[in-house]
């Protein structure tokens, strides 16, 4: 039996990773169901490795592009239709340093973007469109994927049951501090606005210098809003600050925002590495898989296949340290 | 090399830290450029930025904390009351923002938050523009110090004012002055080092650069090179060609 820590978007999908493949999976978690004490609770839910590749490491890329059918395929509810990079005019000059810096990106003009998401109609000269990434849910996704695997028989419990596992994979995310100490936390901030008037039809990311903003539409009028990136590991409630910068930023790509109800406001803080990048890393007998810091819906599935393929047949693979503790 | 408050920095390159892709690519950043000075931002992080500054300090550089954000006198003294204690420096690079879309300094909140400071015991690193007037009272107040802005912070617009900048050295010419903020190229470093600046600071053109390490050994090797040429004392333009092989024979005043 292999018992999995943590039930945020690290560990359902290590256990549903091992599962799929015929291993008896135990998870734990003192809160056993995601929810606002895990900070996946909080993600945008974008499936965009292209657009996270402007300022990621090559992997992101590579590893997130697997992403979009993996959700697909274990929980459904992912929406293909691309991501619209914008900026306002006095900016445009963000725009083709962030066409030059992604791939699989094509240039939009005025007509493009009215066609795609009418509400921006005459708002934006030009644009990217990134027509192959996706987005999801990531509160329904973490839910389905619990719901899974528990209709298999997979038990959660609040603390560790008697019986010893032949592995124990640790995925506690920023609590993991405790044996992972070059792992940190980076402050995010978001949003939950509701906005009838404004219909969009996939994730808006808005290029600023100071205030990069990312809008994904949730459905019925609800747009999630996000997300800073501070380097803090403080959790909690979110700043005045911040909630100015997300809304003066949404405003600025449509005024009709102003109108909105303010439904939600979050904050945690994403575990990550020096490097940003995920790590797959053997304690003495304990896999600690962790460090997906702003990429946790996005590298999962890669990390967790990772791990699964380590388990089974020992080799080390691309996120695992080389040094063994 | 520049001497700031009696200590003598190795390099003239001063870097940010602030907006790069991860901590690990600003560390391999100031390893490649070896940076003199490593700069801080202590407003954001406020409460819970314990790991990264750790991980500032650990890079071996010599710490100048900023009071980046800050658009009051009381803020940006509380900020570098707090920066002390943190970094165990008197060192404080002043920021006192007056304009929040071009983040030129409050040249006059920036002056009194000086001469707070420095009566407290900080030493001052006072973010200013190049205007003698503004630059005159800072030293007044005890600054030893200046920080003339290039150009507006993040903007990467280089110098925008080289008459006043070369006002400024020539009126204190014995004062450590470091250009700050609105380089955004090797060129504009190199053009600050050559008209006899101590050192620039630098972070935006560095840390959203396409590769942040490349881009700070070029940084690195601007600033020399310009320290070297300000040091051998350039020859000065004249609209006249000058050939540097003899025109002897040839009806050269034709």
């Amino acid at each position: 039996m292999i018992r999995i820590l943590g039930v945020g978007v690290m560990g359902l999908t290590l256990a549903t990773e091992l599962t799929a493949r015929g291993h008896s999976v135990e998870l734990v978690d003192p809160e056993p169901a995601p929810g606002p004490h895990g900070c996946s609770w909080w993600a945008g839910g974008m499936l965009a490795p292209y657009c996270e590749g402007e300022s990621a490491e090559e992997p992101v890329e590579r590893h997130g592009l697997t992403a979009i059918d993996w959700w697909q395929r274990q929980t459904g509810g992912v929406s293909r239709q691309g991501t619209l990079v914008l900026a306002l005019n006095r900016d445009r000059g963000e725009l083709a340093r962030f066409a030059r810096r992604s791939r699989g990106h094509r240039m939009l003009n005025s007509d493009a973007i009215a066609a795609l998401e009418p509400d921006l109609a005459g708002r934006f000269t030009s644009g990217l469109f990134y027509e192959t990434e996706a987005h999801l849910s990531p509160r329904a996704a973490l839910t389905e994927l619990r719901r899974r695997l528990e209709a298999k028989g997979v038990a959660i419990h609040r603390a560790p049951t008697a019986g010893k596992p032949d592995q124990l994979i640790d995925a506690r995310g920023l609590a993991a501090r405790d044996a992972l100490p070059d792992l940190r936390g980076v402050r995010g901030e978001m949003l939950v606005l509701r906005c009838p008037d404004v219909t969009l039809n996939r994730p808006i990311r808005l290029l600023h210098p100071r205030i990069p903003l990312y809008i994904v539409p949730r459905g019925d009028g609800v747009f999630m809003l996000g997300a800073t990136m501070i380097e803090s590991d403080r959790r909690g409630v979110v700043t005045a600050r911040s909630v100015l910068e997300l809304l003066s930023a949404a405003y600025a790509l449509l005024p009709a925002f102003g109108e909105a109800e303010l439904l939600e406001t979050g904050a945690d803080a994403r575990p990550a590495f020096p490097d940003n990048l995920p790590r797959l890393r053997r304690v003495g007998s304990t896999l600690y898989a962790n460090g997906l810091y702003r990429h946790g819906f996005l590298l999962a599935p890669a990390v967790a296949a990772m791990a699964a393929d380590h388990l089974e047949r020992g080799i080390i693979p691309e996120f695992m340290d080389e040094v063994f503790a | 090399m520049p001497v700031f408050y009696g200590t003598q920095v190795d390099s003239a390159l001063m870097l940010g830290t602030a907006q790069y892709p991860s901590p690990a690519i600003l560390a391999e950043a100031f390893r490649v450029s070896q940076a003199g000075i490593a700069t801080v931002s202590l407003r954001r992080e406020a409460g819970g930025g314990q790991v990264f500054w750790d991980m500032i300090a650990g890079l071996g550089t010599r710490i100048l904390p900023n009071t980046a954000g800050c658009h009051t006198v009381k803020e940006a003294v509380t900020t570098a009351q707090m920066a002390r204690e943190l970094f165990d420096t008197s060192w404080i690079k002043l920021e006192v923002i007056g304009h929040a879309d071009t983040l030129q300094p409050d040249v006059f909140g920036l002056v009194d938050a000086a001469r707070i400071l420095t009566s407290e015991g900080f030493e001052v690193f006072p973010y200013c523009t190049e205007d003698l007037t503004v630059c005159g009272r800072l030293l007044e107040v005890g600054c030893q110090v200046l920080m003339p802005w290039g150009a507006p912070i993040g903007s990467g617009l280089g110098l925008n004012n080289p008459y006043g900048l070369r006002s400024l050295r020539a009126h204190f010419p014995d004062v450590p002055v470091v250009v700050d903020a609105g380089i955004g190229l090797p060129s504009h470093a190199a053009g600050a080092m050559e008209m006899g600046f101590d050192a620039v600071l630098l972070n935006t053109a560095v840390a959203k650069a396409g590769d942040p390490v490349s881009m700070a050994r070029a940084m690195a090797l601007a600033v020399e090179a310009g320290r070297a040429a300000f040091e051998a004392d350039p020859m000065e333009p004249r609209d006249m060609a000058a050939p540097s092989t003899p025109v002897l024979g040839k009806a050269f005043l034709a």
